[in-house]
């Protein structure tokens, strides 16, 4: 049997590693240099041109411009979100005449630019415009704003389509089967079972497609809607002060960023049950 | 030797050429080529299209690669310079990015060229500014899927490279580069999809692509929705094409991976 005699005598700790000087990290400074110089560029710009004569001209307008870009993607993702319902649903259904169709039209609309698209019914139906009289409907081909809400629908409707039924498709079958042996009617096992869990897969996507939908609404400007890039575009076309581009970029960059945490909390709290 | 190499082009040109759909098709209508119809200037612009995001992908592959290391490296600083780089410019619309790039290069040009004395005025090539702005936009998007396609080959894979007595370069070259190309192509596919959509907003500053050449036939002949119902059909020919050709190539790339 060994007694312990004496003790180990406390030590230093050792020696902090000393970490080089590697290449990586001169890169990484001297980019970031790089960044905060084109930041300090950009402020002393804004701040040698700032002209409060143009300021009052143009902020309400670029709220104004705001309000439309805003209102437009809004309006534009309610209505698609509801055409996409039927669409998903003939995407998904049986029938083969109904998925060809729904077929066609998502993939004509996804791959084709929204520019384009956004011309042939802005430029291209306004062509037919004795026939829309006839209909009825030449008011609201006759607005650049309404063809471009229209464009905009149809498009994310295409999207939110796709988003909707990978959703659905992505919950297990075992779900379905699950209900049935409870002996709960499919519709109540869709409405409380299948789109709740399809929903949080879809959360993600329904992100990206809003934040893509404010990004493509700058078109709606080239078809001369007064949106933030419309006015942004006036704005410059009679100062040409770069100025103009940089106040743009910076309402977009809030918008989508504000955006993007909105969605990362709106997941961390629906999603807390999922995690341990 | 470059005579019989253009020969060659304007036989198989598929749209002027002997064989060319508007040849045939145009007859002497809208789209004839010639200086009757339109044939020869939407070819013109589908060519323009198509070199524009060709002269993208690589660039564009390039920067992305790159800022996909930032993101992955120790160095907290590096990755915050690319943090900084693609929270910018994805959450920029493309088009103020395209006006960025070409206003700003050319404000900036002036005012540097106006320094050493020079007072003319300076005009931007467009096709260059398209360029430049559709490469950082697929530059920054492209760098998140390299980024979760680096994150996808397990770190055995770096060691075994050490352990063999490789260097950095030659690891990431023989071993991780493959692995790597092949995880991330259906993301890239997609992207270069997007990108061939992009190239559409090079029509608002002037360069003649399909939406432009399409635009100007439309303004002229009076026949809008004929011509941008064209142009959409165009663009879904040339996705169509890519999404084919993109996927012999997945399988392609694919075909040394266990088939089930």
């Amino acid at each position: 049997m060994s007694v312990i005699e004496r003790l180990i005598p406390p030590r230093a700790p050792p020696p902090v590693a000393k970490r080089p000087l590697t290449a990586s990290k001169v890169v990484g400074i001297g980019i970031l240099v790089l960044w905060a110089l084109l930041a300090m560029a950009l402020i002393s710009m804004v701040i040698e041109g700032w002209d409060p004569a143009k300021f009052e001209r143009y902020g309400p307008r670029y709220l104004n411009g705001l309000l439309t870009t805003l209102t437009l993607v809004g309006i534009s993702i309610v209505l698609g979100a509801i055409l996409s319902l039927p669409i998903a649903f003939a995407r998904m259904s049986q029938n083969r005449v109904l998925n060809a169709i729904t077929y066609a039209y998502v993939y004509v609309f996804r791959s084709t630019p929204l520019l384009a698209q956004l011309f042939l019914i802005y430029y291209g139906l306004g062509s037919f415009r004795p026939q829309l009289e006839n209909l009825g409907l030449w008011w609201f081909f006759r607005e650049a704003w309404y063809c471009g809400l229209f464009s905009l629908t149809l498009n994310t409707a295409a999207y939110q389509a796709e988003i909707l039924r990978g959703a659905i498709q992505s919950v297990p079958v075992g779900q379905h089967e699950g209900a049935a042996a409870l002996g709960i009617s499919k519709r109540v096992a869709f409405w409380k079972i299948v789109l709740p869990q399809a929903l949080i897969v879809a959360l993600r996507p329904y992100g990206n497609e809003i934040i893509l939908m404010i990004k493509g609404s700058a078109v709606v400007a080239i078809v001369t809607v007064y949106d933030l890039m419309g006015e942004t575009r006036y704005a410059f076309s009679r100062t040409f002060d770069y100025q103009t581009y940089l106040w743009a970029a910076i309402f977009y960059l809030s918008m989508v960023e504000a955006l993007r945490h909105l969605w990362n909390f709106i997941e961390r709290h629906l999603t807390r049950h999922l995690t341990h | 030797m470059s005579g019989w190499l253009s020969a060659l082009f304007d036989t198989l040109d598929p749209f002027c050429g002997p064989v060319g759909i508007f040849t045939w098709l145009g007859g002497t209508g809208l789209v004839s080529c010639g200086d009757t119809g339109w044939g020869d200037e939407i070819a013109f612009g589908v060519k323009v299209t198509i070199s524009l995001a060709l002269a993208t992908l690589p660039v564009g592959l390039l920067i992305g690669f790159l800022i996909a290391l930032a993101a992955q490296s120790q160095e907290k600083l590096l990755r915050l310079a690319a943090g900084v780089y693609t929270t910018i410019f994805r959450g920029l619309p493309e088009l103020l990015t395209l006006f960025i790039v070409y206003y700003g290069a050319q404000t900036l040009l002036q005012s540097v060229l106006s320094a050493f004395g020079y007072e003319g005025r300076v005009e931007i090539n467009a096709f260059v500014a398209g360029m430049v702005a559709l490469a950082v936009v697929f530059s920054s998007y492209s760098s998140e899927v390299l980024l979760s396609a680096f994150r996808a080959i397990p770190r055995g894979q770096y060691e075994a490279g050490d352990a063999l007595g490789l260097r950095r370069g030659k690891t990431m070259m023989l071993i991780v580069l493959p692995q790597l190309i092949r995880i991330a192509l259906p993301g890239l596919t997609n992207l270069w999809l997007i990108l061939l959509k992009d190239t559409s907003y090079v029509s608002v500053i002037g360069l003649a692509d399909i939406v432009r050449q399409t635009g100007i036939a439309a303004r002229v002949s009076k026949e809008a929705f004929f011509f941008y119902f064209l142009a959409c059909l165009l663009y879904l020919v040339l996705a169509m094409l890519s999404s084919y050709g993109l996927g012999y190539i997945e399988r392609w790339a694919k075909r040394s991976e266990v088939s089930r």
